[in-house]
């Protein structure tokens, strides 16, 4: 039961956590995420880094899709662009890790707002296929631009670095992917604290009245583009810095796709949702994985079983959680949340 | 008394059908001044026309002394033109709160990175916003009970209060209502009757509204403009225009039997 919360002022009111509770978990979420990398073995911290890229990505494009309404197929395509900026930038230049991830995001951010300019004429199906087109594109330059993106064959890049420090192992990595998420998913919770956050709810909910209450269509919509392929360009570029190469396969549509659905899975339009959704798509094939293994001692045939079956159950599963929970995993966190905040007085 | 608004011979088509046909009517500044006809008459196209979302082909609308045309509209909200919709237009994704905050949009100035940042000057505006909305606004329009609520799970009336807030955050000069009682029921009209009063002169604010209940229309407009078939039959006070013949028989029909017979040969002539 959670009492004693009355507010003193509208700044206390419109805080991030409005109560000690919260405060307090969200503290112990950041000691656990601290202490992590310290506990966990080589797998493990592999895929805390991947769910910390897949986390800034997502968060990304839910600003875009899910809190503008606006349906991108062009993520991995701004993650591209991010990722190869980091590359040739690593290739050609001492800049350290700070500077590229910046000019990787602010490249794939002017990139994103060139291919949101037809969103201003074009909603739904029509802007999936249109940024379909340009992610389409972007692969071709990342292919056939050698001098620049090294063809077919990639770039292969040095470790991050800063101040002589340099990021080699993925336990250094996970000390810049995940604080790195952990800001940008607070700067997104931010903005929609503001005019801008409800000007791209606005547009999401009703354009039409959006733009007769004076809000200007075409320079919001810009920038949702723009602040999306930032999140996803710095998502890329710390991509590129984890596996040190990149190649044009590295982003490949289905890529788009992934994220896609771990915004629809998480829930549209909503932060939590997002990275729930980021964190669902990343950890499930690799339990199934994991799952497969341990029923190996019992059931000898099993990997033989489950290896085709896994990509199977994985879209099962994502089928469910639409059919169940339609407003996405963020939905179950707030049943737990209201249930708790009244127990034990009433259920 | 000086006009805010005049429109001059303003026509407007959507191919073959003729939406206003060389309207012209002025709105006295600090009245409420209300636009009557009966369905299809053409009073929401009006105000798409003076929201800047339907483009004239012919006529000018005049505000405070200049042409509107070809200013876009969140330029005109800017200049204080702020309306409600006939549906109900809320932002269904977003708070009570949120969706009246949403209505000063155009009076804020922060940009992407104070908002990314929620710091200094950002953060200092959306508190200067809240304390403005919730002190002159939610106070005013007695829905501080709701203000925390997702607008979708509201009765039709609160709706319509909110929209009425969300417009009034633009700090508007002209506040355009279309059926601001529309499905209301009568302690609610009187409400929302008392609140338009009371924003003409508490706040100064012109009310332009199209509405169909002619009690309240008669009750508590200065000035009304009729309308029927795209055109204006006739403007003045309420008085006036409740005697006018011509109104009486866009509404009611006529009970003189020659006119009808008249009207009939016409048509039988035309066809």
């Amino acid at each position: 039961m959670r009492i004693g919360d009355a507010k003193q002022s509208y700044e206390a009111d419109e805080a991030i956590w409005t109560s000690s509770t919260q405060k307090v978990w969200f503290s112990l979420f950041l000691v656990g995420l601290l202490v992590f990398p310290f506990m966990a073995d080589a797998y493990l911290l592999y895929l805390g880094c991947m769910v910390g890229i897949a986390v800034i990505s997502t968060t990304g494009l839910n600003i875009l899709t899910g809190f503008t309404g606006l349906i991108s197929l062009g993520q991995a395509g701004f993650m591209g662009v991010g990722g190869y900026t980091v590359a040739w930038l690593s290739m050609n230049t001492a800049l350290p890790f700070p500077i590229t991830l910046l000019l990787a995001g602010l490249l794939a951010a002017a990139v994103g707002i060139l291919v949101g300019l037809p969103s201003l004429r074009v909603k739904g199906l029509y802007l999936a296929i249109a940024t379909l087109a340009a992610s389409v594109f972007l692969h071709f330059i990342f292919a056939e631009w050698e001098s620049v993106t090294g063809g077919m064959g990639g770039l292969s890049l040095d470790p991050a670095h800063l101040f002589g420090l340099t990021f080699q192992s993925d336990f250094a990595m996970y000390f810049i992917i995940v604080p790195l998420a952990v800001l940008m998913v607070f700067g997104a919770t931010n903005i929609f604290r503001t005019r801008t956050g409800r000007a791209f709810i606005a547009i999401r909910d009703r354009d039409i009245s959006a733009e007769i209450l004076g809000i200007n269509l075409l320079r919001y919509k810009l920038m949702s583009f723009a602040l999306s392929s930032f999140y996803a360009g710095v998502a890329g570029g710390l991509f590129a810095y984890f596996y040190r190469v990149v190649t044009p396969e590295s982003f490949p549509l289905s890529m788009s796709i992934f994220y896609l659905a771990a915004v629809i899975v998480g829930g549209m339009g909503n932060l939590l949702g997002g990275i729930l959704g980021a964190a669902f798509m990343t950890l499930i094939p690799e339990a199934l994985k994991l799952l497969t293994a341990a029923l190996t001692p019992f059931y000898p045939n099993a990997p033989i079983f489950m290896s085709p079956m896994l990509e199977i159950i994985f879209g099962a599963l994502i089928v469910g959680f639409l059919i169940f929970e339609p407003h996405g995993l963020a939905e179950i966190w707030h049943r737990i949340r209201r249930f708790f905040s009244l127990w034990p007085f009433k259920n | 008394m000086s006009s805010i608004l005049e429109i001059n011979n303003l026509s407007l088509s959507f191919g073959g059908v003729k939406a206003l046909q060389d309207v012209s009517f002025r709105v006295p500044e600090n009245t409420v001044t209300t636009v009557i006809g009966p369905n299809g008459a053409g009073k929401t196209s009006l105000f798409n026309c003076i929201s800047g979302f339907y483009k004239p082909q012919q006529g000018t609308i005049h505000y405070q002394g200049k042409a509107l045309a070809g200013t876009k509209p969140p330029v005109r909200a800017a200049m204080g033109l702020a309306r409600t919709f006939q549906n109900i237009a809320l932002f269904r994704g977003m708070t009570v709160l949120d969706n009246i905050k949403l209505g000063a949009h155009v009076h804020m100035q922060s940009g992407l990175l104070g908002a990314l940042a929620y710091f200094g000057a950002a953060r200092r505006e959306e508190m200067a916003v809240r304390e403005h909305v919730e002190r002159h606004i939610i106070d005013f329009l007695e829905i501080d009970h709701i203000r925390r609520q997702p607008v979708a799970s509201l009765s039709y009336g609160l709706q319509k209060r909110v929209e009425l807030a969300r417009a009034l955050a633009m700090r508007p000069k002209v506040l355009m209502l279309d059926e601001p009682v529309a499905g209301m029921n009568r302690e609610e009209k009187e409400d929302m009757a008392r609140f338009i009063l009371d924003i003409r002169e508490e706040w100064g604010v012109t009310v332009l509204m199209v509405e169909h209940d002619m009690g309240m229309v008669m009750d508590i407009s200065d000035h009304i403009a009729v309308l029927n078939f795209g055109q204006v039959i006739t403007e003045g006070p309420p008085a006036e225009v409740q005697n006018n013949p011509e109104v009486i028989e866009a509404y009611l029909g006529t009970s003189d039997m020659d006119s009808l017979r008249r009207k009939l040969n016409q048509e039988r002539e035309v066809a």
